[in-house]
């Protein structure tokens, strides 16, 4: 049998102020174990293109390093972290309590993740095109998916963002708004880090296989 | 764009046609009856008593995590009850079909499944056992009592954990209802690849299974997120990480693996999917694909998800071997470190499934090294149970009667896999009954484990006892029968017998096939003893104590029997690892709060009910390809949520004197006399 600290006169058996806990926190703390369970998606992804980056796996067709241009990878980056700016200064005029200034900054972000998805899928079509569609082979396959994987990512944070303009406008900033700021700030940086590793690892290693 | 399938389509039904309705099979029309009439009889009870308001108000609107874990035991009970047929069907089959002259039935060569019906049957029993009941009855214990160990109203999302149960629940719709419409796969319970792509499995068969995980495997992952932040952010005060119940502690390294491991058979089933909608070649046999690659990513989740549910049921073991004993646990952070230890090294031990894949020595050396050294902290697991019952006061009621059996198992299940984690081993007995037998030990551990955990926190939820004698005779039929098919099973792998056989060539195996059966018409036996002991106690309900017994050591039997909706009436300041045995050792176990706060609670919605509906109509239009379903349930579910995030609703308070007089109907006699004794400490609280 353990032995047990002995209780005093003094001892607290129940906590009545326990039940008010940061609500903020916890669901910013929720939504960082959900992009945890997210990057696990995206690196499995990255796994199987580390695999089928091989010239077994082209079926005879190209292999990134036949197609892929770095310096366009580094504009796409470019773009990409500017938005994640754009975002930044939002989050930076939420501080101020500024609802134009969140929504200016949203809108930045919008649009420069709209300018680099047309580049992205304009590739993936001009690709598709040529006869390099994602059914010729195991290869293509997985680097149209993880294209399309990072852009649909992208397209949920837009989707996100628009419905958080129009919140910031109808009702401030409540709790429930701030904590969908502060998540969606995570989610934003969360698919600009993707990106620049699908850039590193696909764009600047690939040709080098 | 979208993959040509064979046979007929239409754009308004997809590939659904009446062809699909398997009613010439008698086994299935049977089958079917039987589901009908107790679909029937749950309905017509529920329009008789004029239940229907009061099921979808206070069950399937609920975000009471109590409510939600009984709903996910319920489901993870039937499901259990629907792989045990599976089980049933494929004892039978190889007891009848063993040798060129064993009789046909029903259109079989031999026994009475035709082998394409024998295959859906055994895939069917791996995935609801593991998915759909396993993980149910696992996950409902969790949520169940977590919040009650640590203190905590709820779950720190108490609609995300609606959402959870009602996706998982679309999943086990769809296993269901592929028993009448079209088929199940026949590609195992893993995906055989290329086998399960649509070349070479055109049916809709795949795409049941495939959609059934992809959508229960969501529900769970976000259950995984919402126990870690229960665990994390909602403890009580005075609850640091080493006062924290050896539960809570496998439900954090079980959620941890759930919320890292299933995202990559989310990953994996994605990418099969968009071979077989799309004609995407990642698992082709041609065109570049690479078939093991699949089989990699499926046990990369699939051996961390083996560790998902027994490390629970070590969980259930280390808390019932404690109350039982009368003693706190032995090796409390050894057990921690276990925990966690057996979760980590989870993650690189995947390739043992597929020793013989041709990945060399090193690869090979590595892995079986790897697996070995499981069996370091799970021994410590098995060293600190015997030591916590060594000088015990030990009471053998039937909880501990399964958590004992439980160990035995995990011996029997565990010295097993270390032979199997010795590659030469294992070339030997690869794909072998003797594998089959080796892991039925280990589901066994849990299977008992949720037992035992059901008859001990079963007067906790319900308020009333289950029937000792019953259970007893459930636990002595249930472990007669698992002993009468599983030792008769490692001796035909021993023999050579292989896996997923619809007919055995070697009339020697006879014997041992007769005596699975025998065993099977055992656990027959036990499954009557279970329903005759929820019928008897549900008859009787005779009330439970608080502390209901006797011996309990944690939070939650400090609460009252059963449960209110709201579990604590205020939030107990923790001091020590086991604070019951703690209050009861200073004589404060009786000790009531003298004042009350209000509490803020979280609303019902249907909202998660209507969104896994939606999911499970999503999933079922993408099987049989009706696209427009598809789209628009998909849709709909976008716009539910966006219209929810408008939702200004944030839950109710429920005021002071409410809770003042719940609790003074729910305290006995006793307690309230017995509170006045103590009361220099409760009044002192007060002023706190």
């Amino acid at each position: 049998m353990a032995s047990f600290t002995k209780a005093g006169a003094d001892t607290v058996l129940w906590n009545p102020g326990a039940d008010a806990h940061d609500t903020i926190s916890a669901r910013t703390y929720g939504f960082w174990l959900y992009l945890l369970g997210d990057a696990l998606i995206i690196a499995a992804v990255f796994a199987c293109y580390a695999v089928l980056n091989n010239p077994l796996n082209a079926n005879g067709g190209p292999l990134g390093k036949d197609f892929l241009s770095a310096s366009k990878g580094m504009l796409q980056t470019f773009i990409v972290l500017g938005s994640v700016l754009s975002y930044s200064l939002a989050t930076v005029a939420l501080k101020r309590g500024s609802k134009l200034g969140v929504s200016l900054g949203m809108i930045g972000a919008i649009l420069l993740a709209v300018v680099f998805l047309g580049i992205g899928l304009g590739d993936l079509a001009a690709l598709s095109a040529a006869g390099d569609g994602f059914a010729r082979s195991g290869y293509l396959s997985c680097f149209f998916t993880l294209i399309l994987t990072h852009a649909l990512h992208m397209g949920f944070g837009i989707l996100w963002m628009l419905v958080m303009l129009v919140q910031v406008g109808v009702f401030g900033f409540t709790e429930n708004v701030v904590a969908r700021l502060l998540n969606l700030r995570m989610f934003w940086q969360f698919q600009a880090s993707v990106w620049v590793v699908v850039y590193i690892y696909v764009y600047l290693f690939g040709g080098a296989h | 764009m979208q993959v040509a399938v064979d046979g007929p389509w239409s754009p308004l039904l997809g590939r659904l046609t009446l062809e699909a309705i398997p009613y010439t099979n008698p086994i299935l029309l049977f089958t079917f009856a039987i589901a009908a009439t107790a679909g029937i009889v749950v309905v017509g009870s529920v329009l008789y008593f004029r239940k229907v308001g009061y099921i979808w108000r206070e069950w399937l609107c609920s975000v009471d995590h109590k409510r939600i874990g009984v709903m996910y035991m319920i489901l993870g009970l039937v499901m259990l009850f629907r792989g045990f047929i599976d089980g049933v069907m494929m004892r039978t089959q190889q007891a009848i079909a063993i040798g060129p002259d064993s009789p046909g039935y029903l259109g079989a060569a031999h026994g009475y499944l035709p082998p394409y019906h024998f295959d859906q049957v055994y895939s069917a029993h791996g995935t609801l056992m593991l998915i759909f009941a396993a993980t149910p009855l696992l996950t409902g214990l969790g949520n169940i009592i977590v919040p009650l160990q640590i203190g905590a109203r709820d779950m720190a999302f108490p609609y995300l954990n609606a959402v959870s149960l009602w996706l998982t629940v679309a999943g086990a719709l769809l296993c269901m209802i592929s028993l009448f419409v079209g088929e199940f796969s026949n590609a195992t319970w893993v995906g055989l690849m290329p086998f399960a792509e649509l070349p070479s499995n055109p049916g809709v068969g795949v795409d049941y299974w495939m959609w059934a995980l992809q959508i229960s495997g969501l529900g769970t992952t976000f259950n995984a997120i919402n126990i870690i932040t229960t665990i994390v952010k909602m403890r009580a005060p005075g609850m640091g990480w080493f006062r924290v119940p050896v539960f809570t502690w496998v439900n954090m390294a079980t959620a941890i693996i759930g919320v890292t491991a299933f995202p990559v058979l989310t990953a994996a089933l994605a990418m099969l999917g968009l071979d077989r909608y799309v004609g995407t070649h990642f698992f082709s046999a041609g065109f570049g694909g690479n078939y093991m690659l699949y089989i990699n990513l499926f046990w990369t989740w699939g051996h961390p998800e083996v560790y998902f549910l027994v490390l629970p049921a070590f969980g259930l073991i280390s808390e019932i071997v404690s109350t039982f004993s009368a003693k706190s646990l032995f090796g409390y952070p050894t057990m921690i470190a276990a925990s966690m230890g057996i979760a980590g090294v989870g993650w690189v031990v995947w390739a043992h499934h597929f020793f013989t894949m041709g990945m060399g020595p090193n690869l090979i050396g590595f892995f079986s090294a790897a697996t070995m050294i499981v069996g370091i902290p799970t021994g410590v697991k098995a060293f600190n149970w015997v030591f916590t019952m060594f000088r015990g006061r030990i009471t053998l009621a039937t909880p501990m009667l399964w958590a004992i059996t439980c160990i035995l198992l995990l011996l029997v299940g565990g010295i097993t896999g270390m032979m199997l984690s010795a590659s030469v081993v294992d070339y030997t007995v690869h794909d072998s009954v003797f594998v089959v037998a080796h892991f039925h030990c280990m589901v066994l551990v849990i299977g008992g484990g949720v037992f035992a955990a059901v008859t001990y926190w079963w007067p906790k939820v319900f308020g009333f006892k289950l029937n000792e004698t019953l259970g007893q005779w459930f636990f002595w039929t249930f472990v007669a029968g698992s002993v009468l098919v599983f030792v008769p099973m490692f001796m035909a792998g021993l023999d050579g017998e292989t896996r997923r056989l619809d007919y055995l060539w070697d009339t020697s195996l006879r014997p041992l096939m007769l005596l699975e059966v025998v065993g099977i018409a055992v656990y027959f036996l036990s499954v009557f003893f279970f329903l005759a002991m929820i019928v008897v106690s549900l008859a009787k309900r005779e009330p439970a104590e608080q502390d209901a017994w006797g011996t309990g050591r944690s939070l939650e039997w400090l609460t009252q029997t059963p449960v209110p909706f709201y579990n604590f009436a205020v939030t107990p300041q923790v001091h020590a690892l086991d604070e019951l045995s703690w209050r009861k050792a200073n004589g404060l176990e009786k000790a009531q709060p003298s004042t009350y706060v209000p509490i803020h609670m979280p609303s019902s919605t249907g909202l998660p009910f209507i969104i896994g509906m939606l999911g499970f109509a999503c999933t079922f239009a993408l099987v049989w390809r009706i696209w427009w379903l598809a789209g628009a349930s998909l849709l709909a579910i976008i716009l539910l949520v966006i219209i929810r995030s408008f939702d200004k609703n944030e839950g109710y308070v429920l005021p002071a004197e409410t809770i003042a007089a719940a609790e003074r109907n729910l305290s006995t006699v006793s307690v309230i006399a017995e509170q006045s004794k103590v009361l220099p400490v409760g009044g002192h609280a007060e002023a706190h």
